[in-house]
């Protein structure tokens, strides 16, 4: 109901006539200026508030709980995680991103199959109680400063891929990341790109994703977000937590180090 | 070994995407090919060979080796070859509808795994550029049509460089942005004649 609402006064927003240039401007304006009347009443808390009492549910087939889940800051540690992902596990001696680390707690503790969790779908099954666990666990460094430095030689590796995975173009569109997001103030219709290869802009994209939707009325996770840029970029089909994903988030993470989260954010 | 099956995967994946130019291999590294090869499947029509970059991908994927002197002579190299693969009008009519062209300009559908194959395509122009002045939901990626033909006539050269343009723009630049239109099957011939019509009609809106 709460989205609904929100999608139609938007639409108006962004439907409304005026000057040409004035109207191109005012629709980012007016977006923006939904964002900080929403700041305290984002959908995305909803995802939150079950992401928490999830985290601590007994679930799977060894019915357990996530609270004993490494992010990185130790097991159970879940204030400011997220702002330190993705980053490099000794255990799986692997980067992770948080969805990835996540796989591998549900795996290890509560014995759910990677392998399940890979073949599903965004919204669903499995992945819906994950996808809350995200929100909460983003949620916990909201305001906290974006700390992914990169010093683990693996951790470096997986940037220096990321980069140029960033610019690989490919497909029938000869799209690739760049395509879109390497030169500042550009649109794609009305809507603003970040230029991810640059601190500012990577923090603007990095900092807000995870995020509620407005046009969907979902919560979108950084893996979904990535899923669909690809399918816009008419590639195959990026699978879920793979390699190619993490060292794209890693590589926007780390151009954004030192940005501040703001996830869960607030989107178009 | 590792690196034969790759270089014959690159070479599939191209003849797949339906190319073939002259011009030796650009060498991707094959530590990148090897996680895109590990982290993508097939999804409906998106095909997994999608991710091997054909010449002028590979060539625009790596900014060091397009501006070395080497880089730079490929550019020119595969330029050439793609202009002189472009086709004229099959009948020798270079403008169609323009009112049809609008809608082929205003569609950005097509081509996702998400699209039904055989469906038609649009050209996604309003996506990156500008085109007339009652739609103001457009990008900015590309240049601003407005006033297209209008600015530029339409002699020989001008109709031709534009039917050249929409086909393949890489004809004029290796990493223009725009997709090539006619190269991979993304619009019609009726559809780049329509979207002609659109730049260059003077009765189009383009050119009001």
């Amino acid at each position: 109901m709460r989205h609904h609402v929100i999608t139609a006064t938007l639409a108006l927003a962004i439907g409304a006539s005026a000057p040409l240039v004035v109207h191109a401007q005012s629709a980012a304006e007016q977006l923006q200026e939904y964002r900080t009347m929403l700041a305290d009443g984002n959908p995305a808390e909803l995802y939150e508030m079950e992401g928490e009492e999830l985290w601590v549910k007994a679930m799977g087939p060894k019915n357990a709980s996530l609270e004993q889940c490494d992010l990185g800051l130790g097991a159970g540690v879940v204030q400011g995680a997220a702002a330190q992902l993705p980053r490099y596990f000794a255990d799986t001696d692997k980067v992770q991103d948080l969805e990835s680390r996540l796989m591998t707690c549900m795996e290890t503790l509560q014995g759910i199959a990677q392998a399940d969790v890979i073949k599903g779908s965004f919204g669903r099954g499995v992945r819906q109680p994950m996808e809350a666990v995200v929100a909460y666990i983003v949620g916990q460094s909201k305001g906290m400063p974006i700390q992914v430095p990169a010093s683990h030689p693996k951790e470096k590796e997986m940037v220096a891929l990321g980069e140029k995975i960033f610019f690989l173009q490919g497909g029938p569109m000869d799209f690739s990341c760049a395509s879109c997001h390497a030169v500042d103030g550009q649109r794609i219709r009305m809507q603003d790109l970040p230029n991810l290869t640059e601190k500012e802009g990577a923090a603007a994209g990095w900092g807000n994703w995870p995020a509620y939707r407005v046009s969907s009325g979902t919560f979108w996770t950084m893996q979904r977000r990535l899923n669909d840029c690809y399918r816009q970029q008419r590639m195959p089909f990026p699978i879920f937590g793979s390699d190619v994903t993490v060292a794209l988030s890693i590589y926007m993470a780390n151009k954004a180090d030192g940005g501040e989260m703001n996830t869960p954010g607030l989107k178009r | 070994m590792k690196n034969q099956m790759m270089n014959r995967s690159v070479v599939l994946g191209s003849v797949l995407l339906g190319l073939s130019f002259g011009v030796s291999a650009q060498a991707v590294d094959p530590a990148v090919m090897a996680i895109m090869e590990s982290s993508f499947r097939t999804q409906g029509i998106a095909d997994k060979s999608r991710i091997y970059p054909d010449e002028i991908q590979a060539l625009c994927s790596d900014k060091a080796v397009f501006n070395s002197p080497e880089g730079q002579k490929k550019a020119i190299a595969l330029q050439t070859a793609a202009l002189e693969a472009i086709k004229p009008p099959s009948d020798g009519v270079y403008l169609g509808d323009w009112q049809a062209g609008d809608k082929v300009a205003k569609s950005g559908r097509g081509a996702t795994w998400s699209d039904q194959a055989g469906a038609a395509n649009g050209g996604g122009c309003y996506n990156c550029h500008q085109v007339t002045k009652a739609e103001i939901s457009y990008g900015t990626i590309g240049p601003s049509l407005l006033g297209y033909g209008k600015l530029r006539g339409n002699s020989k050269e001008i109709v031709e460089y534009t039917w050249n343009r929409i086909n393949n723009s890489k004809a004029y630049n290796a990493c223009s942005n725009m997709p090539r239109m006619a190269h991979f099957k993304l619009l019609t011939e009726q559809q780049m004649k329509d979207v002609m019509a659109l730049l260059l009609d003077p009765a189009s809106p383009v050119n009001q």
